[in-house]
C-alpha cells in the first residue's frame, strides 16, 4: 500500500508518520509538498501534525490554501482514505472536510501526555482493525484540541455515529469528549491524539499501531472505505 | 556609548591605528564583551580536559561534535539566556531555545533532543513570590512555544527554587542533533573571492547590544532593556533548519554560522578569522524589515532566525533555489577576501573596516583577582539543634518530614512544567522527562544516547569546588543509571560579577572541580557557555556551574524508576553511605525541615563513586533489574518515595551509626537504588567492582515503611505522598488566598 504524507512549512510530525509507515508497518510511503497540485498515485493521504504555517492567524487556517488541499478533496470526493492527525486534524476542519472547530485547550495551555481512548466506531477505514469500546492509550501534544462544534452538528454526529474517538480522561475541554471524527461518508477521519507516536514498543506503546493497521485492512478490502453509513 | 574601558579602547586603538568611529566602537563592544570573548574566564578554562578518541570537534567551534559509531556523530551545547529571561521570561527563554537549535544545525546535524537547567526564586517568597510565579510561566511557556513548533522534542532538565535567584534566574538550555561525520560543516569563510550570502529573517532593531547587556550586572534601570530582548520566531527557525540542511546538501555551501549574540558582526568576523580570510559586506543588500537604520543598527543588531553562508563561487543559484522553496530570503551581501580585514561598507561607503583576528580572537584577557575565600554565604559550623551532642531530632514524626520533602519546590513532580513540552515529537524518546536521564534512540544505528543537566548551587556554594565535582559526578551517576557510558560533555558557567575576587574564586574553583571530575569520569569537555554578572543590585547568585554530559548505549526498553512488582528485593548499591552534621547542611532536609543552610556538601569519593558507575551499568545493561533510581537530592527516603510513586512501594530496614533523620536524608552520593528478582547477580557484579550491595528490603503494595536500627521512621501510605509530590509545583503557581 502507498501512502502520501503531506508537508506543509512547519508540519513536524511528517517524518515521524512516514516513519511508522515505513518501518513500523512495511509498507510504503511518500512526501507530498504542498504546493503540489496532485497527489500521485498514493491509496491513503495522511495530513500530520505540527504547526503549518506557525499556526498563525489559526490553526490550519493558512495551510487550506495550499494547491494540495485541492487534491486532498478531491481525493476524499472519490472516496479516498484521508487521515489529519493533530495539526492536520485542524487542516480539514479550515478547509471544511469536517464539521466543527479545534479551540485553545480548556488549560490554555500546550498538554502533552499519553491519554485513554474509546474506539466509539469500527465502522471507519481507521478503526476497522478496532472493537467498538476497545480502549487505546495514545499520545497527544497539542495547545488547541478542544473540540467545538454547535448543537445541530454535535447531534448529527452522534446520530451518524461519526464520533471515531473519545477521551476517557479528557485533556483539552473537547465537546463531548471528542477526539476525533469522521466525515458523512467515513473515508476522512481528523483526530487529535498521534497514532504515528505509538506504534512502536520501545517508546512505550504500539496501540497506535491499530489505527494505522486499519487502513491496511479496509485497503485490502475496500468495500469498507466506500460504505456510507445510513 | 561605548563599555570598553580605557584600557580596551587603548588597544582598539592600537589595533587599527587611529581612533575608530562609531560604529567600530560598536563592533568591538560587543566582540569583546565578556558574553562573546569570556574575558575573564578563559585563561581558566583552559585548564578543561577537551579530547578524547570520541571528540571529533572540542571548544571553540559552535558547537561540540563527538563519535557515536556507524559513521554517526552528535553536536551538543549548552548555552544560558539568563538575563533576557529576567527582562521579558516569555521571549527571553523561548529565543534561548532558538539561539541553541541553530548554533546545532549551523554544523550539519539535525536537533533531536533539548533539555532545559532552570533556576528560580521561591514561588513563596514573600516579596518576591508573585513576580517568580510570572517568571516561571512565562519561561515555561517560552521554551515550549519555541521548542514544540520548531519540532524537538524537550526531555528533561532540572528546576530548582532558591532566594538567590530571585532578582536572576538562570535559563540553561541544552540542545543536541544527530548527522553523519560527512555531513559536518564549520563557521569558515573559506575560499577568496566566495560570495557571502544572508539567509533567513529580516534584520531589525531587535536586541542591539544584546550581548553586552549579558555582560552586565542589573540595577532598578534593567527594565528599560527590554528592548535589548529578542523576539523569536520558531516557525521562521524551522524553515531555516530544513532549508540550511537541504542547502548544505546541495554541496555547494562551503562555510556556514548562525547570527547569534552580536548579530552579523560575530557570524562575519569569526567566519573570516576561523579561515584567516577577510570580509567584506555591504550592508545596503541586507534584507531589513525597519527602514532608516544606521550600520551601527544593523551591524548589531540581534534579530533571530538569520544564518550567513559562504558558497562556492558559480553556484550562488543552487543556494538561492533552496530558500525560494521554504520561501526565506536568500542574498549576496559581500564576498569573501584575502587581506584578512572586516570590511562594511554602505552603499559602497566603507563604514567600517577592522582586521579580523585580533577582532575576533585577540579580546583582552584578564587574570582577575582570585586570592579572596571563596564567598560563603553559610556557616561552617552546624547549628546547635543538629551538633552531635544536641539531643538526637527523632523525636520528629519522620513521615511529616517526608512529606514536607517531596512537596518542596525542588523535589516535587514537575510534570506541570514538561507536560507543556512536546517531549515526544520525532519518535525517539525512549525516556523523556522525570527520569534519573533521557534516552533519545538514533534510528539508524542500534545505539542511543542518554543526556543529563545536573547542577547545584547549593554545594558550590558551600564549596564551589567539591560543588563542582558531585555535580559532574552525580551527571554521570544519572547516565549510569540507565545504563549509559558517559563520554562527552558541556557545562554553562553562571556566576556573579568576575570583578570581586570573592567571586572570582567561586569560578576557578567551581573550573578546577570540574576539570579534576571530568578527566576522572573520562568526560571532556566539548563546548559551552560562561554567563557572569548574575547579580542584582549588588548581590550575586550562588556559583551555579551547570553540567551537560551525554552517554552512549545500546537501544534497548529502559529502565525506569518505579518499582515494577510486589515481592521484590530493593537493593541499595554503593551502601548506606556516612554523613556527620557539617556535611548535612547543603541538604534539602537542611534546606526544607531546618531550615538553614551550614557546613559543606556531601563527602566525594571519586574512586568509589566510579567503580559504582562502572557496576550499575553492568547491573542495569545486563537486565538485572526491574528498576534504578540513583540517590541525590533528599537522600535514601526520597528515593524509595519516588520509586514508589508508580503504586508498588517497598518495607526498608537499614542499620547505621547516624542519627535517624541523617541516615534517611543525608546526600551522601555513589548510590542506587534498585528492585530485582536476582539479588545474587546484582552482588556478584558489586564485589567484581569491590563496592558494596546492600539487600534493604522487599517492595510491597501501596505503604512505604523504613525502619533505622529497629525503630520505624517512615511508615506511610503512598498515595498521599504521590499526590502531595504530583501536585505541589501546580498548587505553589497558584496565587494563595489568604
Amino acid at each position: 500500500m502507498r501512502f502520501g504524507v503531506v508537508v506543509f512549512p512547519g508540519s513536524n510530525c511528517d517524518h515521524d508518520a512516514w516513519y511508522a509507515l515505513t518501518h513500523n508497518l512495511g509498507h510504503s510511503a511518500e512526501f507530498i509538498w504542498h504546493d503540489s497540485s496532485s497527489l500521485g498515485s498514493v491509496d491513503a493521504v495522511i495530513l500530520p501534525g505540527g504547526f503549518s504555517f506557525g499556526d498563525y492567524l489559526r490553526c490550519g487556517a493558512i495551510a487550506k490554501f495550499s494547491p494540495v488541499m485541492n487534491a486532498v478533496k478531491a481525493f476524499a470526493a472519490e472516496g479516498g482514505m484521508v487521515l489529519g492527525i493533530c495539526n492536520g486534524f485542524q487542516v480539514l476542519v479550515e478547509s471544511g472536510l469536517l464539521p466543527g472547530a479545534l479551540l485553545r485547550n480548556r488549560g490554555l495551555k500546550f498538554v502533552c501526555r499519553p491519554v485513554k481512548l474509546r474506539v466509539e466506531t469500527a465502522n471507519t477505514p481507521f478503526t476497522c482493525a478496532a472493537k467498538p469500546g476497545q480502549i487505546l492509550t495514545l499520545p497527544v501534544a497539542h495547545g488547541e484540541g478542544c473540540y467545538f462544534a454547535d448543537d445541530a452538528t454535535l447531534a448529527r454526529l452522534r446520530r451518524e455515529d461519526r464520533v471515531v474517538l473519545r477521551y476517557l480522561d479528557n485533556p483539552n475541554g473537547s465537546l463531548d469528549d471528542i477526539a476525533g471524527i469522521c466525515t458523512e461518508r467515513r473515508n476522512v477521519v481528523g483526530m487529535m491524539p498521534h497514532p504515528e507516536r505509538a506504534a512502536d514498543d520501545l517508546l512505550g506503546c504500539s496501540d497506535g499501531k491499530v489505527i494505522l493497521s486499519s487502513m491496511l485492512t479496509s485497503f485490502a478490502s475496500p468495500v469498507l472505505a466506500a460504505h456510507t453509513h445510513e | 556609548m561605548s563599555d570598553l574601558t580605557p584600557f580596551e579602547m587603548d588597544k582598539v586603538r592600537s589595533i587599527l591605528g587611529r581612533e575608530p568611529n562609531e560604529t567600530e566602537t560598536g563592533i568591538f563592544t560587543v566582540m569583546w564583551s565578556e558574553h562573546c570573548s569570556y574575558k575573564s574566564s578563559r585563561i581558566h578554562l583552559k585548564k578543561l580536559p577537551t579530547k578524547s578518541e570520541r571528540v571529533l570537534v572540542g571548544p571553540g567551534e559552535n558547537a561540540g561534535i563527538i563519535d557515536i559509531g556507524d559513521g554517526y556523530a552528535i553536536a551538543f551545547k549548552i548555552e544560558s539566556h539568563n538575563h533576557p529571561s529576567f527582562i521579558e521570561p516569555f521571549q527571553g527563554a523561548a529565543t534561548g531555545v532558538g539561539g541553541i537549535l541553530r548554533d546545532i544545525f549551523t554544523m550539519g546535524a539535525r536537533p533531536i533532543a533539548v533539555l532545559d537547567a532552570l533556576r528560580f526564586g521561591p514561588l513563596n517568597d514573600p516579596e518576591h513570590g508573585d513576580r517568580n510565579r510570572r517568571i516561571v510561566e512565562g519561561v515555561i511557556g517560552g521554551i515550549s512555544h519555541y521548542g514544540n513548533c520548531f519540532g524537538v522534542p524537550t526531555i528533561g532538565g532540572e528546576t530548582v527554587f532558591e532566594s538567590c535567584y530571585n532578582g536572576n534566574p538562570l535559563v540553561n538550555v541544552f540542545a543536541l542533533g544527530i548527522f553523519k561525520h560527512d555531513e559536518i560543516f564549520f563557521g569558515r569563510a573559506t575560499g577568496i573571492g566566495n560570495p557571502v550570502i544572508y539567509v533567513g529573517a529580516k534584520t531589525g532593531r531587535d536586541g542591539i547590544k544584546g550581548a553586552s547587556m549579558a555582560s552586565a550586572e542589573f540595577d532598578e534601570d534593567s527594565k528599560d532593556k527590554r528592548p535589548n530582548v529578542q523576539v523569536g520566531d520558531p516557525f521562521m527557525e524551522k524553515l531555516l533548519l530544513e532549508a540550511c540542511l537541504e542547502a548544505m546538501r546541495t554541496g555547494a555551501i562551503v562555510g556556514i554560522q548562525d547570527m547569534g549574540a552580536a548579530g552579523l558582526t560575530c557570524s562575519t568576523c569569526e567566519m573570516g578569522s576561523r579561515a584567516e580570510t577577510g570580509i567584506e559586506i555591504d550592508l545596503a543588500l541586507v534584507p531589513k524589515r525597519e527602514v532608516g537604520m544606521t550600520p551601527y543598527d544593523i551591524m548589531l543588531s540581534e534579530s533571530q532566525e538569520r544564518m550567513l553562508i559562504v558558497a562556492e563561487k558559480g553556484r550562488e543559484a543552487e543556494v538561492f533555489a533552496v530558500f525560494k522553496k521554504w520561501g526565506l530570503d536568500a542574498v549576496t551581501i559581500g564576498q569573501v577576501m584575502g587581506d584578512g580585514m572586516l570590511r562594511v561598507k554602505d552603499h559602497g561607503k566603507v563604514v567600517a573596516e577592522i582586521p579580523n583576528r585580533p577582532l575576533a580572537d585577540d579580546a583582552p584577557l584578564y587574570d582577575r583577582p582570585h586570592n579572596a575565600a571563596p564567598y560563603r554565604p553559610a556557616p561552617l559550623e552546624p547549628p546547635a539543634e543538629m551538633r552531635m551532642e544536641a539531643p538526637t531530632f527523632s523525636s520528629r514524626d519522620l513521615n511529616a518530614d517526608l512529606m514536607a520533602l517531596v512537596g518542596s519546590g525542588d523535589l516535587c513532580s514537575k510534570r506541570w512544567i514538561w507536560q507543556q513540552y512536546d517531549s515526544m515529537v520525532r519518535t525517539n524518546t525512549i525516556a523523556g522527562p522525570g527520569g534519573d536521564a533521557a534516552i533519545v534512540r538514533i534510528k539508524e544505528t542500534d545505539t542511543s544516547v542518554a543526556m543529563s543537566l545536573d547542577g547545584n548551587g547549593r554545594y558550590c556554594a558551600l564549596s564551589p569546588r567539591e560543588g563542582a565535582r558531585l555535580m559532574v559526578a552525580e551527571c554521570c551517576r544519572n547516565l549510569s543509571t540507565v545504563g549509559a557510558t558517559p563520554v562527552a560533555a558541556t557545562n554553562n558557567l553562571n556566576f556573579g560579577n568576575p570583578e570581586r575576587p570573592e567571586i572570582m574564586a567561586q569560578l576557578v574553583e567551581a573550573i578546577e572541580g570540574i576539570t579534576e571530575a571530568c578527566i576522572h569520569f573520562e568526560t571532556p569537555i566539548t563546548g559551552g557557555n560562561v554567563s557572569l554578572y548574575n547579580e542584582t543590585l549588588g548581590e550575586a547568585i550562588w556559583p551555579s556551574p551547570v553540567m551537560g554530559i551525554v552517554g552512549l548505549m545500546k537501544t534497548a526498553m529502559p529502565v525506569t524508576i518505579p518499582f515494577k512488582a510486589e515481592g521484590r528485593t530493593v537493593m541499595l548499591v554503593g551502601g548506606l553511605g556516612t554523613c556527620d552534621a557539617t556535611r548535612f547542611g547543603g541538604t534539602q532536609y537542611a534546606k526544607v525541615v531546618v531550615g538553614k543552610m551550614w557546613g559543606l556538601p556531601p563527602a566525594l569519593d571519586m574512586d568509589y563513586e566510579k567503580r559504582v558507575q562502572t557496576a550499575i551499568r553492568q547491573i542495569v545493561s545486563e537486565g538485572h533489574v526491574e528498576s534504578a533510581h540513583d540517590i541525590s537530592d533528599g537522600g535514601l527516603a526520597v528515593a524509595l518515595a519516588e520509586c514508589s510513586f508508580g503504586g508498588v512501594a517497598a518495607a526498608v530496614e537499614i542499620s547505621s551509626h547516624m542519627r535517624p533523620e541523617l541516615a534517611l536524608f543525608h546526600e551522601g552520593p555513589s548510590r542506587v537504588v534498585v528492585s530485582t528478582v536476582s539479588p545474587e547477580a546484582v552482588e556478584r557484579i558489586a564485589r567484581q567492582n569491590n563496592i558494596e550491595a546492600l539487600r534493604i528490603g522487599v517492595t510491597m503494595k501501596e505503604r512505604l515503611r523504613i525502619d533505622h536500627n529497629s525503630v520505624t521512621c517512615v511508615d506511610s501510605p503512598v498515595e498521599p505522598l504521590r499526590s502531595f509530590w504530583d501536585q505541589a509545583l501546580e498548587y505553589q503557581l497558584t496565587p494563595q488566598h489568604v
